[in-house]
């Protein structure tokens, strides 16, 4: 299948990006990467995501697929021939990592936005407090999952791991921009170590952005929402 | 062995009407366990522990939790009768798509549309309309979401069908005449005996949510 038949409308610092890109290296699907200017959205994201206007975005054959957990679900059907299974094979565990990346999505990552987000000291404490708590759950359904091998989804990264997995860049910058420990050693140690068994995962470590590059981008936003020039 | 399949909901829950209609579908007998959403049962806290939410389905003694994903694992385990999801991936990814338009637009706007008054009420009503168009736009002139058939996406949205006799009294607005198409296709899948039996009466959800407004205290 030529390059051009599949295409991916991204954002570098995205982790919703990443789970796309990951997904389709893990299914060694070749494809065509545009970088969106999120200041100035293409006529082709518009196009193709005319309901949200939001990245990712997978165009497969000029079909467009939105949502990045939608999209991972897509690619390891639409190449199930190709590359080990993404999503788990058993309905029940299928549920479960399902429910898991849910929670990431509604609970975690804004947890993880609010502790940067300057709305004070009080705020900031509550909602580390919150993430953490978050994160001693998802230890528990780390060990539940894993039964003993290195991911979530058991030998090999699988849907869960890459749902969790791609918001590791941004918790790293949480953690060294506002100086605290978010992913602990002693709170959380299986998620501790499945944390650096992921980043160097060959499906991974070429789409994670580096911790200082992120850093860097994550002041001019902050900057750019303080002067109201973002939402 | 026979499957022992619960079902821990509650009456008006949109949510919980969309696995009754799931469970309908597939021809599922299974245990109803209504729940007491202000006095929360022992089984419903053990059982989803992370969110304290119905519905929860319970198979075999383990639980499921969340609309959307149990009518996914109820589409994947009962596989040989009345699928609920395409087959083809890409239209998998587009039905995946509008249940999650659905779960982020629908909820928070239709409920400001009873729970809260004057200019945030006003915008909520423009809001939830506008959904109604753009779901509208989607529909187009199939008979259903789904295509031919009654599917996925419209099992996920007809729950709501219940509520909208008070979202349109509390709201002062009418449905039928922003967008009467939306009504043709609830007319159409209230035709289906699964859907017109798990739906409970408007009536009784609408006094339901009288005594929610005055416990929330909007006047």
């Amino acid at each position: 299948m030529a390059k051009s038949d599949v295409k991916v409308l991204g954002a570098w610092p995205s982790p919703f990006v990443m789970r796309a890109r990951i997904a389709l290296k893990i299914k060694s699907v070749e494809y065509e990467y545009l970088e969106e200017n999120l200041g100035s959205k293409s006529e082709l994201l518009l196009k193709s995501n005319p309901v949200h206007k939001k990245i990712p975005v997978l165009i497969h054959n000029d079909k467009p697929v939105c949502e990045s957990l939608i999209i991972v679900e897509y690619v390891d059907e639409a190449w199930s021939s190709s590359g080990p299974s993404i999503i788990p094979s058993d309905p029940y565990d299928r549920a479960v990592a399902r429910f898991w990346a849910a929670y990431v999505d509604e609970k975690l990552f804004p947890a993880l936005k609010s502790i940067g987000s300057g709305d004070g000291a009080e705020a900031k404490k509550a909602a580390i407090e919150q993430l953490i708590e978050g994160l001693v759950l998802l230890e528990d359904a780390f060990v539940k999952c894993s039964k003993g091998k290195p991911f979530f989804g058991g030998s090999q990264i699988g849907f869960l791991d890459i749902a969790f997995g791609c918001y590791l860049g941004w918790v790293r910058v949480t953690e060294k921009m506002n100086e605290v420990k978010l992913l602990d050693e002693v709170k959380t140690p299986g998620l501790f170590k499945w944390a650096e068994r992921f980043c160097a995962d060959a499906a991974v470590k070429d789409v994670m952005p580096e911790t200082d590059k992120l850093a860097e981008f994550a002041k001019v936003l902050a900057k750019l929402r303080a002067s109201g020039k973002w939402n | 062995m026979a499957d022992e399949v619960i079902l821990l909901d509650f009456w008006a829950s949109m949510f919980g009407i969309r696995v009754r209609i799931a469970l309908a579908e597939k021809g599922i007998k299974y245990e109803y366990k209504e729940q007491d959403l202000f006095n929360k049962s022992p089984l419903l806290l053990q059982m989803n522990p992370v969110h304290k939410k119905i519905p929860v389905l319970i198979h075999n003694g383990k639980s499921v939790c969340e609309s959307s994903i149990i009518v996914q694992y109820i589409d994947e385990v009962w596989k040989d009768k009345a699928p609920l999801l395409p087959y083809d991936p890409y239209q998998r990814a587009q039905a995946r798509f509008w249940a999650d338009f659905i779960d982020k637009k629908m909820y928070d706007t239709s409920r400001k549309t009873w729970a809260t008054k004057g200019e945030e009420q006003e915008a909520a009503k423009k809001e939830f309309i506008e959904v109604l168009k753009t779901l509208g736009g989607e529909l187009g002139d199939k008979p259903f979401f789904g295509g031919d058939n009654f599917g996925y996406v419209d099992l996920c949205l007809i729950p709501y069908y219940c509520w909208f006799y008070s979202y349109e009294t509390f709201g002062k607005f009418s449905v039928e005449a922003e967008c009467p198409k939306f009504i043709a296709w609830v007319t159409r899948c209230l035709q289906r005996e699964t859907v017109a039996k798990a739906l409970p009466d408007e009536k009784k959800v609408f006094e339901f949510v009288s005594v929610l407004r005055e416990k929330i205290r909007v006047e």
